[in-house]
């Protein structure tokens, strides 16, 4: 599905991660200067979008952003054909027979960023692809991810690159299916780091899956523990049935196609030599 | 005792890789590698077989292993697997219509 954006360009900011561009239109020149600079390096100028979403502030006080039971979970899910996001700081609606949609939220980076991670991860699910927590790096035009749940050494990964590494995220890397191969694309969601991937992308090599230890090395997984230990670290919000059996069948695809394996490691530069 | 007739949940996603199934539960994420042994019997899981002749005709048949032994074991494994839901347990045949479209 791709739209044409409206006339009024200039209040729309193209945010194109992962090749997608995703547009928001804003009124208000303020948030979106905060949108340009968040996302700087993922603003493009495309006039087709895939998605088109009017953005509208409102106080973070606001009823409307709450539910009757003060809950603010987020909460994934498709209501009257329509994709429902609510959390405590944003309600948003998606039609994806139609690419467009509305965010209510605050005047609040968290709120868009959370609404555009999930819209990709919901996206990527139907192409094949997803976003996993993890670290992602290009080295001699081939990318690497580091995956593993927080406190397991994305960020520190990510801070002893070597300058010959082009780092795509230190927090939610984007993995993309391409025919027969998967390619790992730059994200502006950064993670300890603070710092924004670069807007590159490449086939992916390899995955490795972070432990710390007391010496340097690469150990085999066995296929199903690869799979548990990919589905646990992959970002997913909705509850859908057929999503979810997506998904699965995704991590199965992904584990025949990419290598998979434990990266134990001293946190020093070291540990890129024998990342190639 | 009564006989045990199964059929595979249609709230799982499943994935045979190298002899091995691998099960995963859709309502919370549980995930489950079945052998080699508890692979036939989930395929053989298809609401209308008896227990007992898939333990006979498919287990003993296929693994040379002794029928009550086997028995013992595909009790314990419907057990397990239908407390998580992701196996449906009845004493008496499960009509097409009772069986969720995936698992036929």
């Amino acid at each position: 599905m791709t739209t044409t954006l409206p006339t009024t360009a200039e209040e729309t900011v193209s945010i194109e991660i992962g090749g997608m561009p995703i547009a928001v239109r804003t009124q208000d020149p303020s948030f979106r200067r905060l949108i340009e600079n968040r996302y700087a390096g993922f603003v493009g100028t495309s006039r087709t979008s895939h998605l088109d979403f009017d953005i509208d502030l409102c106080e973070p006080s606001e009823s409307a952003l709450v539910d009757d039971q003060g809950n603010d979970e987020l909460e994934v899910k498709i209501e009257a054909g329509e994709w429902l996001l609510k959390r405590g700081d944003f309600r948003a609606r998606w039609n994806s027979d139609t690419g467009r949609g509305t965010i209510r939220q605050s005047c609040s980076p968290y709120a868009i960023d959370c609404v555009l991670r999930i819209v990709h991860s919901l996206i990527l699910a139907r192409q094949g692809g997803f976003l996993i927590h993890a670290a992602s790096a290009i080295r001699d035009g081939k990318a690497f991810l580091f995956s593993g749940v927080s406190g397991a050494g994305k960020t520190t990964i990510s801070r002893l690159a070597p300058p010959d590494a082009t780092l795509l995220t230190d927090e939610i890397s984007y993995v993309r299916r391409d025919g027969n191969r998967y390619v790992a694309c730059g994200t502006p969601f950064a993670g300890e780091l603070a710092r924004v991937g670069e807007n590159q992308s490449a086939p992916l090599s390899a995955i490795f899956l972070l432990e710390k230890g007391l010496q340097n090395r690469i150990e085999p997984l066995d296929a199903t523990e690869a799979i548990q230990r990919v589905l646990r670290n992959i970002l997913f919000f909705a509850h859908d049935p057929e999503l979810v059996k997506l998904i699965f069948q995704t991590a199965c695809e992904f584990a025949s196609l990419v290598p998979i394996r434990r990266l134990v490691f001293v946190p020093d530069q070291r540990v890129w030599d024998i990342i190639h | 005792m009564a006989e045990k007739y199964i059929a595979r949940s249609s709230a799982i996603a499943s994935r045979l890789l190298g002899g091995e199934m691998m099960v995963m539960s859709i309502a919370d994420s549980t995930f489950f590698t079945l052998n080699e042994v508890a692979s036939v019997i989930w395929q053989a899981a298809d609401g209308r077989t008896p227990l007992s002749e898939i333990v006979v005709g498919k287990i003993c048949e296929e693994f040379d292993v002794d029928r009550e032994q086997a028995q013992r074991g595909a009790d314990r494994f419907v057990d397990e697997l239908s407390q998580h839901g992701i196996l449906l347990v009845s004493d008496h045949p499960m009509t097409d219509t009772s069986i969720p479209m995936e698992s036929r």
